[in-house]
Order: structure tokens, then C-alpha cells, then sequence
């Protein structure tokens, strides 16, 4: 009788840990009905967060709160001198590793699936994109756009466009990474990767290397600029005729804004 | 005391002694450069260093002896080789001077890992060493590639030493059935240290044959793959996690049983779900430490699968934890404390890593200070926290006197609020977008404060830190005598005279039907 109540225990603290994925499924379910038209991985990615955070945070409070009632009600005092737990039947200790083993199968599949969904957004570029080349160096982010046009440091985009960047490094790792827009991934020598995501609004933002790239990893950091579409055909109106007017070999070293980059500048200088 | 005796000692207790001082003095080298990095970091710009590389030195000192010279050594070098023996009632290990052999190796290695401060070019690739920085730095590579393979093949040996002394020196009666849960979680880590360290030789190797030799293994102008190292490396320091937490979270079994005086629950689901399932699952994840690397997506979403199932073994170990505290006797002695710390810091850290299983979610926040946060939360600090339970747990026994419980449980509590101030606010400023590995972080301003209150919260826990420490050395000296049982234990360790002498026992144990290393009874 007593290993029949513990089990059914069990089951009940099961379904008590399950509810709360199950119900932020069908929340996500409705989420979804109401998706924008455009893919925008970065908040996806907020949204997926968000969930992910509540569902731990329930189950860490759940068992926090089981461990310390345990411990309270467990203190040694007269009359407890000694654990009474006695030793499990065999139906109980077996039912102890399915139960867990269920529920625990059932949260890892849940969110898997939901980390699957995300991951194809970051990774299924949409066809109107802008493409830009990008060659990371020490210690400077180096973009060419499709037309020649090249800037250092500043990426200049037009907003309501995805922009895919094609990425290789000329000497270490470094790792391309916009906190605005959740993302990044390592570029390298040899390789090509890439990533995209989806500026909606002008706006600008930071740049920063997420790979330990070397002694001045810290410094290096450019800017994403965000233009309306028309101020972004000017500037690389601008570019183009600057570029034709020049021999190719001399492509614009974009001025360095950043004192960062100044810094940088400097003591790579002084390594040599 | 003889110095000589003590070096050139092949009795398990006292190799396993050496490796503790050893890796003390390791934990608090390491933690001084954690202070000095925190130190640096208090205020934007150069703060006590305007040197960039003395900082990547720091950092790669820290994680690089904090790992290999202080937690694996601490964990398989110290409590395995002090209290496997005793808790399978052996006289000795099978292979006592091998034994010796791999303590000599260690401190080889620690003090190859301190030279780093005296020669002018120390390493600074980081405890990881990708390259092509690490073939092209001016920093001295091959100290790192050495430091690795010998303390490797230290535990390696060692290793091989304690499955043999489980599998053939077990006391009369003493079935698999009734070792204690830190000697199952012992044999599990070293399992995969057999397996698994032959591998990061491989890769440091090849690091340094790239960088001195003139080979190209990960030179891809000349054939080589950058990323082939990533793997190499990663196939096996996934798995030294769980050389890690198997031991640490061993001992916190041992603990809780002791102190709470009850059975552990569910035991074989421990041992055969938990510690089998953790064995078994180790080497097939390592890619979660690749997600933006650029490693083909198949890979990634497949591994994100084993990654998220890995929870299942971790999580039954954790039933097993919180089970053996139900109807128990809990009494609050310092290294409960401890233990009952790591269950609790555990939960926090091994939470915080399910997002991190997820790709899409790790796209965001990998390399940032969040990844940061959450594997000290679940290795780092939790894995410490038992390492100083564990020694306050087995303290009556290798000493044969008594810590100050009062001084004990203040520097749990200061180290405990230590460690949340500083890694609570790590993981938050990581998810808001502050990349590790910065010496500045000029163009994040707005962390500025975030930073000053880990700085804080690193000074408080090593003052914590601090009071354990002088609480041992002042507790060896002139403690109380401490009796030879002083948890009223079954398990063998404790049956024989505090400290043991040569030999363990006068005559050798052997254990009847209805003994049970947790089988407590009323007094």
C-alpha cells in the first residue's frame, strides 16, 4: 500500500512538472498563428529564450523548494536520530527511473524540437537578400559588398532587407557577433561560413569578436549602420563613383571611427 | 616528519596527501590570477596592467591550472587515492609505486604550469589552445602542449592503478553491490580519462609539431583544418567535465549519506542509470561546445538531441541527491553545508546549461559571459564546493583531529554569497552581450557597474575561501583529537584508527552479509 502512494506520488509530481511545458506549447502554439510575414530570427530568439528561462526557472523552483522542505522536515532532532528511509521494492525502484526518465524525455524532446524550428530560421537565408563578403583579420572586420564597393569597420545596410554575410578570416579565429541581433559564428582560414539576419529599423549598432582572436581581441569592434533605404542608395551611389575613380589595388580604407580601433591600430604598431 | 619519507612514499594516504597539498596550492594560485583578471576588469580601461597579454596570461593560467592542476588532481588524485582503498577495505592500490610514479608526474607538471610567470615568453592561447593562434603567437606554446601530456599521463596511470585495485583487492564479501557511490563514480571518471585523454594528447601535439616543426596539420593554406582541432580537443574535454563532476558529485553522496544519516536512495538507478548512463553518453556531445564554430548543421541539430538527453542520467543522479535527504537526520556539520551548497548550485548550473544545449539559443550567447556564468556555476563552483566538503568530511580521518566547526561554517556561508554575487551577474550581463576573454571592454560601457559588483563579489568569496583554508592548516595542528568515527559511519573507511596507519588495519576487514556502506542504525 505505502510503495502504491509513493508512486502514485510520483505520477503526480510527473504531471506537475510536465504542465508547465505543456502549457507554455499551446501558448507558443497561438504565438505563432500571429507570426509576421518576414522571418526575423532575433526575436524568435527572444521569444524561445524567454519560454525556455520561465520552464527552468519552475523547475528549479520546484525541486529547490522539494530539497529544502525535505531538508527542514529531515533536521536531526530528539527522536530523529537516524534516516528511516527504508530500502525500496523492486516495482518502486523502477517505477523511480521510469517516471524521472519520462519526464525528463519528455522536456528534452519539447525543447528540441523548439530549438530545431529556431535553428532553421537562423540558418534558411530568404532569397531578397543582400550579400556581403567579410574577411576578418587582426583586428579589423573587412566587408565587400557585391559591387566592389569595400568599408572597414562599418557594415551599411538598408533596413527592410536580409543581409547574408560570407565569412573567412585572413590569419586567426574571430567571431562575428551582433548582440542586437542574437548572433554570430566563428570565421577561419579555409573555411567559408555564414550568417544573416534582418534589420528592420535604421538604427546603429555594435560589432563586436566573440573568438579569442589574439592579443588585442578585446578591442576589436566595429559598427553595424542601419540606413533608410533611400539615404543607403546614396551613400553607395557616393561609393561607386568614388570607386570608379579610383584603381582598384586602392580600395577606401574606411576612415576608423572607433577609438577602439585607434587603440588597436596603435599597438599592433608597437608589436612590430 | 621526514621529508624524504614523504617524498619517496608509495603508501596510498600519503600520495594521495601530496596531491592534495599539490592541488591547494594550484586552486590557490589560480584563484589569485581570478583576482587579479576581476581586479583588472573593475574599471573600463587599463586598471593594474596596461598590458593586454599579461591578462590573456592570467587567463589562460586560471582556467588552465584551475582544470588540470587543481579540480582532476584534487578529485581522482586526492580522494581517490585516499579513500578508495580504504572504502573496498585494501591494504594498499594494486600497483603502489606507479602510484608514486604519477604523484611525481603531477608536480612536475604544477610546477611546469607556474614556470609560465618566470619566462619572458609565457603561453597565453587560453586553456583551449585553438589554433591558428596558437601556432602563430609569440607566446610559448609547447609549455602548454607539455603541461597537458604530463599531468595527462599522470592521471592516465593512475587510472589504470584504481581499476585494478576495484577490480582484484576488494575485502572478502565486499560485492560490487555494496561499494560506496564515490568509488562507482571514481571508476566511471577514470574510465573516461582511459579513453578519452590519448585524444587531447593527440591534439597538443599536433599543436606543437604545427608550430615548431613545420608540419600543417591545421594550416589549411597548406592542406591542414582549422577545425580539426576544435574536435580533437573537444572529444575529450567534454567528457573531463564528467571527469570532474562524476568524483565531485560522488563525494557529495558520501557526505549527505554520512551526515544525513540514511540510505542512498534508489541506489542501483545511481549507479547503473546515473553514473552508467553518464559514461556511456559522454563522448557523443562534444559538438555543444561547436555550435558556432561551423560545423555542418546536421551535426549540430544531431547533437543538440544527445546533448538535451544527457539531462536524463544527470537528472537521476539528482533524484538519487535529493531522495537520500527524505526521511533522513540531517545534522548541520560544516561539510553538510558544503554539500548541501553544491545540490543547490548544481540545480542553478545544470539548468542554466539547457538553453546552451539548443543551438538556436546558443547562437546568441555563446562566448559570452553567460557560458561563463554557467559552467562555473556547474563544474567551477560546484565542483569546488565538494572538493572542500569532501576535505572537511574526510579531515578527522587523515588527520586524526577536529576543524573549528564554528570558523567552518562561517566561510561556507561567505564563500556561498561570494559565488552568487559574482556569477548570478555574469550570466545576466552575458545574456545582454559581454563577450569573454576581454581584457576591455570599452565599447560596453554600460557594464561597467555589473563589473565592480563581480569584482566585489570575487573578494568576498575569497575571503571564504581563505578562512577554509587557515581553518585546515590551524585544525592539522592543534585540532581537538577527533576519534575514529566521528559521523557514526558503517563505511569502511571509517572502521579503521584515525589517521590509518601503513597498511590500513592491523588485520584486514571483511565485511558480513548484512553490512551496507550506508546501512545506518540507531546507536
Amino acid at each position: 500500500m505505502h510503495d502504491k502512494l509513493k508512486l502514485a506520488t510520483g505520477a503526480l509530481a510527473t504531471l506537475l512538472l510536465a504542465a508547465p511545458v505543456w502549457a507554455s506549447a499551446a501558448a507558443g502554439a497561438v504565438a505563432e498563428g500571429a507570426m509576421v510575414k518576414i522571418k526575423d530570427p532575433a526575436r524568435e530568439w527572444d521569444h524561445l529564450w524567454h519560454e525556455v528561462i520561465v520552464d527552468i526557472s519552475i523547475i528549479g523552483v520546484l525541486f529547490a523548494l522539494v530539497t529544502a522542505w525535505f531538508i527542514w522536515n529531515s533536521r536531526r532532532r530528539p527522536g530523529n536520530e537516524v534516516g528511516a528511509s527504508t530500502k525500496l521494492t523492486p516495482a518502486g525502484a523502477v517505477g523511480w527511473v521510469v517516471l524521472p526518465v519520462f519526464v525528463f524525455l519528455s522536456i528534452d524532446l519539447y525543447t528540441a524540437a523548439n530549438g530545431w524550428v529556431l535553428w532553421n530560421s537562423y540558418r534558411d537565408v530568404p532569397a531578397n537578400r543582400l550579400e556581403v563578403k567579410l574577411e576578418a583579420g587582426m583586428y579589423s572586420w573587412d566587408y565587400t559588398y557585391p559591387n566592389g564597393v569595400r568599408t572597414q569597420n562599418e557594415l551599411i545596410v538598408p533596413a527592410g532587407t536580409p543581409v547574408l554575410l560570407r565569412m573567412t578570416s585572413r590569419d586567426t579565429l574571430h567571431s562575428h557577433y551582433i548582440p542586437d541581433f542574437r548572433v554570430k559564428e566563428d570565421s577561419m582560414p579555409g573555411r567559408i561560413t555564414y550568417l544573416w539576419f534582418n534589420p528592420t529599423k535604421p538604427g546603429e549598432h555594435i560589432v563586436t569578436c566573440a573568438e579569442y582572436c589574439g592579443v588585442m581581441h578585446g578591442y576589436m569592434a566595429g559598427r553595424l549602420i542601419i540606413k533608410a533605404p533611400e539615404e543607403y542608395a546614396a551613400w553607395m551611389k557616393d561609393e561607386e563613383t568614388r570607386l570608379a575613380s579610383t584603381v582598384p589595388e586602392s580600395a577606401k580604407p574606411a576612415a576608423m571611427p572607433a577609438a577602439a580601433t585607434k587603440k588597436s591600430a596603435k599597438s599592433a604598431a608597437k608589436k612590430t | 616528519m621526514n621529508l624524504k619519507e614523504w617524498i619517496f612514499t608509495t603508501d596510498h594516504k600519503r600520495v594521495g596527501v601530496l596531491y592534495l597539498i599539490g592541488s591547494i596550492a594550484a586552486f590557490v594560485i589560480a584563484g589569485i590570477m581570478a583576482l587579479l583578471m576581476r581586479a583588472e576588469l573593475s574599471t573600463i580601461g587599463p586598471t593594474i596592467t596596461s598590458n593586454p597579454t599579461q591578462y590573456n596570461v592570467w587567463l589562460y593560467t586560471h582556467g588552465a591550472v584551475m582544470i588540470l592542476g587543481f579540480q582532476i588532481p584534487a578529485l581522482t588524485g586526492f580522494f581517490a587515492n585516499y579513500c578508495i582503498p580504504l572504502m573496498i577495505g585494501a591494504k594498499d592500490v594494486a600497483f603502489p609505486r606507479v602510484n608514486a610514479l604519477s604523484v611525481w608526474l603531477f608536480y612536475v607538471g604544477v610546477i611546469l604550469a607556474c614556470l609560465t610567470f618566470f619566462i619572458p615568453d609565457p603561453p597565453d592561447v587560453m586553456w583551449t589552445g585553438y589554433p591558428p593562434y596558437s601556432t602563430i603567437t609569440t607566446g610559448n606554446t609547447a609549455m602548454y602542449s607539455f603541461t597537458v601530456l604530463i599531468l595527462g599521463f599522470a592521471s592516465i596511470i593512475g587510472g589504470v592503478n584504481f581499476l585494478t585495485t576495484v577490480a582484484y583487492m576488494r575485502a572478502p564479501g565486499l560485492k560490487l553491490s555494496k561499494l560506496n557511490i564515490f568509488v562507482w563514480c571514481t571508476l566511471g571518471a577514470f574510465i573516461l580519462q582511459l579513453i578519452f585523454v590519448p585524444v587531447l594528447g593527440t591534439a597538443v601535439t599536433l599543436i606543437s609539431m604545427d608550430k615548431y616543426l613545420g608540419t600543417n596539420f591545421f594550416d589549411p593554406t597548406k592542406g591542414g583544418d582549422v577545425l580539426t582541432y576544435q574536435n580533437l580537443f573537444w572529444f575529450y574535454s567534454h567528457p573531463a567535465v564528467y571527469v570532474i563532476f562524476l568524483p565531485f558529485i560522488g563525494v557529495v553522496f558520501e557526505i549527505i549519506a554520512a551526515h544525513a544519516k540514511n540510505m542512498v536512495f534508489n541506489y542501483k538507478m545511481v549507479v547503473y542509470g546515473g553514473i552508467g548512463g553518464i559514461v556511456v553518453m559522454s563522448g557523443e556531445v562534444w559538438i555543444h561546445h561547436l555550435y558556432v564554430s561551423g560545423m555542418a548543421d546536421w551535426l549540430r541539430i544531431g547533437q543538440m538531441v544527445t546533448t538535451l538527453l544527457i539531462s536524463i542520467p544527470v537528472g537521476l543522479m539528482m533524484i538519487g541527491l535529493i531522495g537520500t535527504l527524505y526521511k533522513s537526520s540531517i545534522a548541520f556539520t560544516t561539510p553538510m553545508m558544503y554539500a548541501l551548497g553544491v545540490v543547490f548550485l548544481f540545480l542553478i548550473g545544470g539548468l542554466t546549461g539547457i538553453p546552451l544545449a539548443l543551438p538556436s539559443l546558443t547562437i546568441a550567447v555563446s562566448d559570452t559571459y553567460y557560458v561563463v556564468g554557467h559552467f562555473h556555476y556547474v563544474m567551477a563552483v560546484a565542483g569546488t564546493f565538494a572538493i572542500f566538503g569532501g576535505v572537511y568530511h574526510w579531515f578527522p580521518k587523515v588527520t586524526g583531529r577536529m576543524y573549528n566547526e564554528f570558523w567552518g561554517k562561517v566561510g561556507f556561508w561567505i564563500t556561498f554569497v561570494g559565488v552568487n554575487i559574482v556569477f548570478w551577474i555574469m550570466m545576466d550581463v552575458g545574456v545582454q552581450g559581454m563577450p569573454r576573454r576581454y581584457y576591455d571592454y570599452a565599447h560596453f560601457p554600460q557594464f561597467e557597474g555589473a563589473h565592480q559588483w563581480m569584482t566585489l563579489g570575487a573578494g568576498i568569496l575569497a575571503v571564504g575561501f581563505t578562512i577554509a583554508i587557515l581553518n585546515w592548516i590551524l585544525g592539522a595542528m592543534k585540532g581537538a583529537p577527533a576519534g575514529d568515527n566521528p559521523w557514526g559511519s558503517p563505511s569502511l573507511e571509517w572502521s579503521t584508527v584515525s589517521p590509518p596507519p601503513h597498511g590500513n588495519w592491523p588485520t584486514p576487514p571483511s565485511v558480513s552479509e548484512d553490512w551496507h556502506p550506508y546501512g545506518f542504525k540507531k546507536a
